[in-house]
């Protein structure tokens, strides 16, 4: 494997890419080129770093970890002369040192336990000796010589392990009915799409962990007679695409892939295919669809994939977690699996947490822990100490879930039963500051365009929430709108052609069911309790604190508010655009939100 | 590395593996530091550095960091590299060529041994 002595990472978040993060990377490699420096210094693309507004385009140089913002192509040749040639900081480009550290994932907490990210971050992804000296294909080995398929069947079904993209299905259930099905070949696929905004676990295991995925695959095929596997990832991953491309061809050239593996008479071989990031193609029959390079839409089941799959042949569909765990069921057996987790959620699950939590990022815990458990323990509590309001698992399709179902022990069924779903383990915490019709609304902005318009409830019902929805929001919502909201509901769920659209009324299921007062609130009385609805909020300032500084005056971009210096000022309603810019500057906190 | 072609083979290369392992935890991060000022340069400090390079991807060591740094005051001695083994003393060589680079990732880094005469006292 190459080192690379330094490592430089450009921000290539739409912003960044409008301020010409491309032609400025074009510029860092030719200069390295120029300076014979290609060979030491790795460029990669990331997402966003810092705050994009204000320092586009901006990188990160390592090991120094210093922060370079506001950069020009013309600045090039100097910046790589002082960091790269001479090893010193160009100060008057760096913004900050920053120490480094990673911020998605960070030592496990107290209530955490780490099987899937247990290794990720210690070893190197693509040293394969690293991990066979972490047993790694031992338990390739394992199967290949002392178990049949249909004794490694059992074993992975003993364990109870169930989907971890979401639905939950047994893993081990699944495979059989591959190893039952009629005909030749048969595929075995992994689903690395993970499109949920904020769930990021896939990628990570795919970066850090890949052969482990590898060798799930490889014990999966020999299982289930399996004799070609494709990797879908979304090209939205380049590193994880090349990581996993790697660590095959290095599984190739070890002979544990390919023809005969280990002398037995098994064969297996894998490719990597990439996805044009359509969240529907997480669907696994839309993902079989994007495969064969056909439209990524779904088709009705049954026939399920086992019986009619890829190219019409046997096929089976994991994901990415599920797979990186099979090779630790067949080490330490179904018995040490089984007694982790919850009733019938055995094991663990690892959670990208997000939104107003102290400590965000991955996480990995045992079923069975509750979500209060999650959030104060492992997540440190809500930021800035405010009130928790709720907690939305699963992605854009889950339900939001208030303080009430917060002791609820963790697994498929509870949250099912609570209205939302585990899916790929996205959870996203909100505070009292946010409005719950404004994060339904937000949700189905979401799934109305990933909709991919195949289905009619789908495509035309996920419109028509989210136009109701905008509606409240704006403060033009009618007494009706909460009936029919729950019909649409039920209409899009029992209709819909596949799990986009039977999930996608869940966010809005959810907080009319747990946060009916809210919707009422902006219906009846016009009001956005939380005071954030734009049209629904008013800026007043109050006599008395206000001491005529002319601060929010001199800022107001549609210039609402006017007053003599050292009187009351007052905002004109029917100018003000509500952007809050006077109530964050005001030094008295003389503007309230009415 | 060779093909695996039945369990043993797997099993020999998890004992090579687990041995270069151990190494590793008992080790933590190396870091070594090529004086890159202007004298440095002069004096040939890029083929040194780009050698230490080579040598630590074709040796496949792991957690070692480059790092480079100015001027320290001893012109004369350049190109200079420094070795810091975790938990020990910087160690200090002079006049690093290369060839002399290569040895001291060998001897120093992974044998563990500094090299006295490559070394500047002070």
């Amino acid at each position: 494997m190459a080192y690379f002595r330094s490592h430089v990472l450009v921000s290539v978040d739409p912003k960044c890419i409008e301020m010409g993060a491309f032609e400025l990377m074009g510029a860092l490699q030719d200069e390295l080129v120029k300076q014979g420096l290609v060979d030491e210094v790795e460029v990669l693309e990331t997402s966003r770093i810092g705050d994009p507004e204000t320092s586009a385009p901006d990188m990160i140089v390592y090991p120094e970890g210093v922060h370079y913002t506001n950069l020009s192509i013309e600045d090039i040749p100097f910046l790589v002369e002082e960091q790269f040639i001479k090893g010193r900081v160009a100060a008057q480009y760096a913004r900050e040192i920053k120490e480094v550290s990673d911020e998605e994932l960070s030592a496990a907490q107290a209530k955490e336990m780490r099987i899937v990210l247990e290794n990720i971050g210690t070893v190197i992804p693509l040293n394969v000796e690293e991990y066979i000296a972490h047993d790694g294909y031992m338990a390739l080995g394992k199967v290949l010589t002392e178990m049949t398929p249909v004794e490694t069947i059992q074993e992975v079904l003993d364990s109870g392990l169930r989907g971890r993209g979401g639905a939950g299905f047994s893993t081990g259930l699944k495979w059989r009915f591959l190893r039952n099905a009629e005909g030749d070949p048969k595929y075995m696929i992994c689903n690395a799409d993970e499109g949920d905004p904020g769930a990021f676990a896939n990628r990570r295991v795919l970066e850090g962990y890949p052969h482990s995925v590898v060798e799930g695959m490889i014990i999966g095929a020999y299982a289930t007679g399996a004799s070609q596997g494709y990797v879908y990832c979304r090209a939205e991953y380049p590193v994880a695409v090349k990581t996993i491309r790697t660590a095959i061809q290095q599984t190739k050239d070890l002979g544990l892939l390919g023809e005969n593996i280990l002398g037995t008479d098994f064969s297996f071989d894998l490719e990597v295919r990439m996805g044009a990031g359509a969240f529907v193609c997480g669907e696994e029959t839309a993902l079989m669809a994007s495969i064969e390079g056909l439209r990524g839409e779904p088709r009705p089941r049954p026939p399920f994939p086992a019986q009619k799959g890829l190219w019409g042949k046997p096929s089976n569909i994991n994901n990415v977690e599920t797979f990186s765990i099979v090779p630790q069921i067949i080490l330490k057996g179904a018995e040490w699996f089984a007694s982790l987790g919850y009733k019938k959620s055995t094991g663990t699950k690892t959670f990208s947490m997000a939104g107003d939590v102290k400590n965000t990022g991955l996480i990995e815990v045992p079923f069975g822990i509750t979500l209060r458990e999650i959030i104060y323990d492992v997540g440190g509590g809500i930021k800035d100490d405010k009130k928790f309001k709720a907690v939305q698992t699963g992605g854009p399709m889950g339900g939001c879930l208030p303080e009430a179902l917060l002791d609820l022990p963790m697994d498929y069924e509870a949250l099912d039963q609570a209205g939302s779903i585990l899916g790929s383990g996205g959870l996203v915490v909100m505070d009292e500051g946010t409005c719950m019709v404004d994060i339904a609304r937000f949700f189905m902005e979401f799934t109305q365009e990933e909709s991919c318009g195949k289905c009619t409830p789908c495509r035309i019902g996920t419109r028509r929430l989210l136009e109701i929805l905008t509606r409240i929001c704006e403060g033009k919502g009618k007494p009706e709108d909460i009936l029919t909201l729950r019909y649409l509901c039920e209409q899009i769920n029992e209709n819909s052609l596949c799990g986009l659209g039977k999930g996608a009324p869940n966010p809005v299921k959810s907080t009319l069911e747990h946060f009916l007062d809210e919707y009422e609130a902006h219906i009846y009385e016009k009001r956005c309790p939380a005071k954030v609805c734009k049209t629904l909020i008013r800026f007043e300032i109050i006599d008395g604190l206000c001491t005529g500084c002319t601060l929010c005056a001199r800022n107001c971009p549609v210039d609402a508010i006017s007053g003599e210096r050292r009187q009351l000022h007052v905002i004109d309603p029917d100018i003000c655009i509500q952007c809050g810019i006077c109530e964050q500057l005001c030094p008295y906190d003389a503007i309230e939100i009415r | 590395m060779a093909t695996v072609k039945s369990l043993d083979d797997l099993k020999r290369i998890r004992e090579e593996a687990l041995k270069k392992q151990q190494l590793k935890e008992t080790s933590g991060k190396t870091e070594v530091i090529v004086g890159m000022g202007t004298v440095g340069i002069a004096a040939g400090a890029r083929e040194t550095l780009k050698a230490i390079m080579d040598m630590i991807e074709s040796e496949n060591l792991s957690d070692i960091i480059i790092r480079q740094t100015g001027n320290i005051g001893l012109d004369s001695f350049e190109p200079i590299v420094q070795v810091v083994l975790p938990g020990e003393e910087k160690v200090t060589y002079g006049k690093v060529n290369p060839e002399m680079a290569r040895q001291i990732i060998k001897e120093h880094i992974v044998g563990g041994k500094i090299i006295v005469e490559y070394q500047i006292k002070g």
